[in-house]
């Protein structure tokens, strides 16, 4: 038994489970507004980040400059997205709202494929230092910047929620549409809005990512793995979604950790979540938070 | 009138039983038409010495075109008919092809009986995964099958007996009583004949009672149950279905293509079928076979289009490859946002106006 290196990939685990929370938060934040399942949520890392590269590589714009303006790129994305694709969606099957979202996420890979290349490209550093060591482990700065970054938004999704205008217009929404509409709300509005919010935070994740591995297309990765994460904590659950980030993010990392001492079948780290979610899926479908929908004849 | 023999639809319902309704064909004259198309076809790649009606390379689609659409066809049985949601066929596709070649190899099995044995094979995989589809269903459903499509790649890649690994494996060519069958030009016959069969198999089989379960299942799985409909039955059966069509499919392309490589079936050819599926038109058997020509000509037609703007556009042929894949992802789109019930539809569309003409009704 290797004490350091587990303690090292739970480490690992914590940090990267956090990003999964987040990202897995703007999936609940768009399914819970709009009864939307968003499968392109990973193409929002990965657009973020290669808009964010562009400008600091080939605009030569400063950090402090070209983050903000990835994220204002990002918030007009996302609502151009919501009005033009997914409006007309509204009140489709769900098989056909599904089929949108995977398409648009083939669609968008492809096209990022086409304009930045297939391989991985290394992000300008941002930090001085590299790496930090914390209680005699080995921490990259990134993913340190990360952690601070993922607590700030979940502080800040919770004060949303709870306080804001916006927020509480949201909450009204994903209870009831017609009530909501009902008592002034624009639906509308919160659409986009929930749309924007959750590319704005996505495209976040993914620069941070970037950050530590380079951009590729592997950083759409990160919007599979969230499946995992979000059956897991349910659905339309924000509590639940980072709380199922997290346990995934330990679960892959435990997983490795299991399969590089003992198992030797190699990939364990990939494909262990999925067989995470089957069984969450036989056993307990809407996850540890999730409402239990109930039927009524 | 209804009785008599005429080629044309009388107006108005003339229907006097349920058998007249449940024709797979309306008239007569649409039965002669659908059996003078498939003779017509079986001319296609005959040669007569240097003149040939269609060049290997358009025969290469049509058999394409033959494989996928059985794997299609499966796929909306699943999704069109039953209502589950499926993101996970291209791994059954998958495993068809991997079966096939691997009960030819190891046990000595005749191609010819190991493609339906390889059917038979997947049917048994999907049932196994369509068994969560007992208990969830639409989006979870969506998901879990999505998990199945990355498990079963896994597996692919790990099972070295049954796959060769990250070798792939090799497929022997279709033989019939002895007789090898090589080229394009005799297994094009091969797939016509899967295709005519289990096609008509599948018409058959919406219009019996299973059929019609399967779509009391997907229009009100409530109302289904209370009228004596085993809900896990017909959705266990309905994923078998999917898969053995899906499992023939692959077969019939893994010994096509006589090389079955493990990286041939990913997510992306899940969401191909799919595609093919909603394009077509779900809930139709005859969409099924338009939505694959669409998906497989139209990376085609990219090619033809690149070739010729390749000049005046360089940046089309250095990213030829991203823009077809780009363009089945946009073409799903627009055909959710535009023509939602796909060109099944259309084509109804098109008929009706070409024989209401020139009355509007």
């Amino acid at each position: 038994m290797n004490f350091e290196l587990l303690l090292q990939l739970v480490v690992n685990g914590v940090i990267v489970g956090t990003l999964y929370g987040v990202v897995a938060m703007c999936f609940v934040l768009i399914y819970k507004s709009t009864q939307i399942v968003n499968f392109a949520q990973g193409e929002f890392l990965l657009i973020g980040a290669w808009v964010c590269w562009w400008l600091l590589t080939s605009m030569q714009v400063p950090f402090w400059l070209g983050f903000p303006l990835t994220l204002v790129f990002m918030m007009a994305f996302g609502v151009l997205l919501q009005l033009l694709v997914l409006r007309p969606m509204i009140g489709e099957p769900i098989i056909s709202v599904i089929m949108v979202t995977i398409g648009l996420s083939i669609f968008f890979q492809a096209m990022m494929k086409w304009m930045f290349g297939v391989f991985a490209k290394p992000f300008p550093e941002v930090f001085t230092t590299r790496s930090v060591n914390v209680l005699g482990l080995n921490v990259q700065t990134p993913y340190i910047m990360s952690m601070l970054v993922s607590l700030v938004i979940m502080v800040g999704f919770a004060w949303f929620f709870k306080f804001s205008r916006l927020g509480l217009a949201m909450r009204a929404t994903a209870f009831n549409q017609q009530v909501a509409q009902s008592l002034g709300i624009s639906v509308r509005t919160v659409f986009a809005m929930s749309w924007a919010i959750s590319a704005v935070v996505s495209a976040l994740a993914g620069v941070v990512v970037a950050m530590v591995n380079g951009v590729s297309s592997a950083l759409s990765f990160f919007g599979i793995k969230v499946f995992p994460a979000v059956i897991l904590g349910g659905l339309d659950s924000i509590v639940g979604a980072i709380v199922g980030g997290l346990i995934i993010g330990v679960l892959e990392n435990v997983a490795e950790f299991v399969d590089g001492q003992y198992l030797h079948l190699g990939n364990l780290y990939t494909v262990a979540p999925f067989y995470a979610l089957v069984v969450i899926l036989m056993i307990k479908p809407y996850g540890l938070f999730g409402t239990r929908q109930i039927e009524r004849i | 009138m209804a009785s008599s023999a005429s080629a044309l639809i009388p107006c108005g319902q003339f229907k006097t039983d349920y058998r007249k309704d449940t024709t797979i064909f309306p008239t007569p004259a649409s039965r002669s038409f659908a059996i003078a198309g498939v003779l017509l076809l079986c001319l296609v790649p005959l040669k007569f010495g240097n003149f040939e009606l269609l060049s290997l390379y358009q025969l290469n689609l049509l058999i394409q075109i033959g494989y996928y659409g059985i794997a299609a066809l499966g796929l909306n049985i699943l999704v069109g008919f039953t209502g589950q949601i499926s993101l996970g066929h291209a791994a059954f596709f998958g495993f068809g092809a991997f079966a096939s070649a691997w009960l030819n190899n190891r046990w000595g099995i005749p191609v010819f009986w190991a493609i339906p044995l390889a059917g038979l094979m997947t049917t048994f995989v999907g049932m196994l995964f369509g068994i969560p589809a007992a208990r969830i269903k639409g989006l979870y459903l969506a998901i879990a099958t999505f998990a199945a499509q990355f498990i079963l790649e896994d597996f692919f890649a790990r099972a070295n007996w049954f796959t060769g690994g990250s070798n792939g494996t090799l497929a022997q060519p279709f033989s019939l009583f002895g007789l090898e069958v090589s080229g394009d030009r005799h297994f094009f016959y091969v797939v016509l004949t899967y295709v005519v069969l289990l096609y008509v198999l599948a018409a058959n089989l919406l219009r019996s009672r299973d059929g019609r379960a399967f779509v009391a299942v997907r229009d009100h799985y409530l109302s289904a149950e209370i009228m004596g409909i085993n809900l896990t039955r017909y959705r266990v059966m309905s994923f078998g279905v999917s898969s053995f069509y899906a499992g023939v499919g692959g077969a019939l392309f893994g010994h096509y293509l006589s090389f079955v490589s493990t990286e041939s079936f990913t997510i992306l050819l899940s969401i191909q079928f799919l595609g093919m599926v909603i394009i077509g038109g779900l809930g139709s058997v005859m969409g099924s076979m338009l939505g694959t020509m669409f998906m497989v000509l139209l990376p085609e037609s990219i090619q033809w289009l690149s070739q010729s703007a390749g000049e005046v556009f360089p940046a089309m042929t250095e990213g030829l490859a991203f823009i077809k894949e780009g363009a089945i992802g946009l073409a799903i789109v627009l055909f959710l946002i535009f023509e939602p019930e796909g060109l099944a539809h259309r084509w109804k569309l098109i008929k009706a106006s070409w024989k209401l003409s020139p009355f509007s009704y």
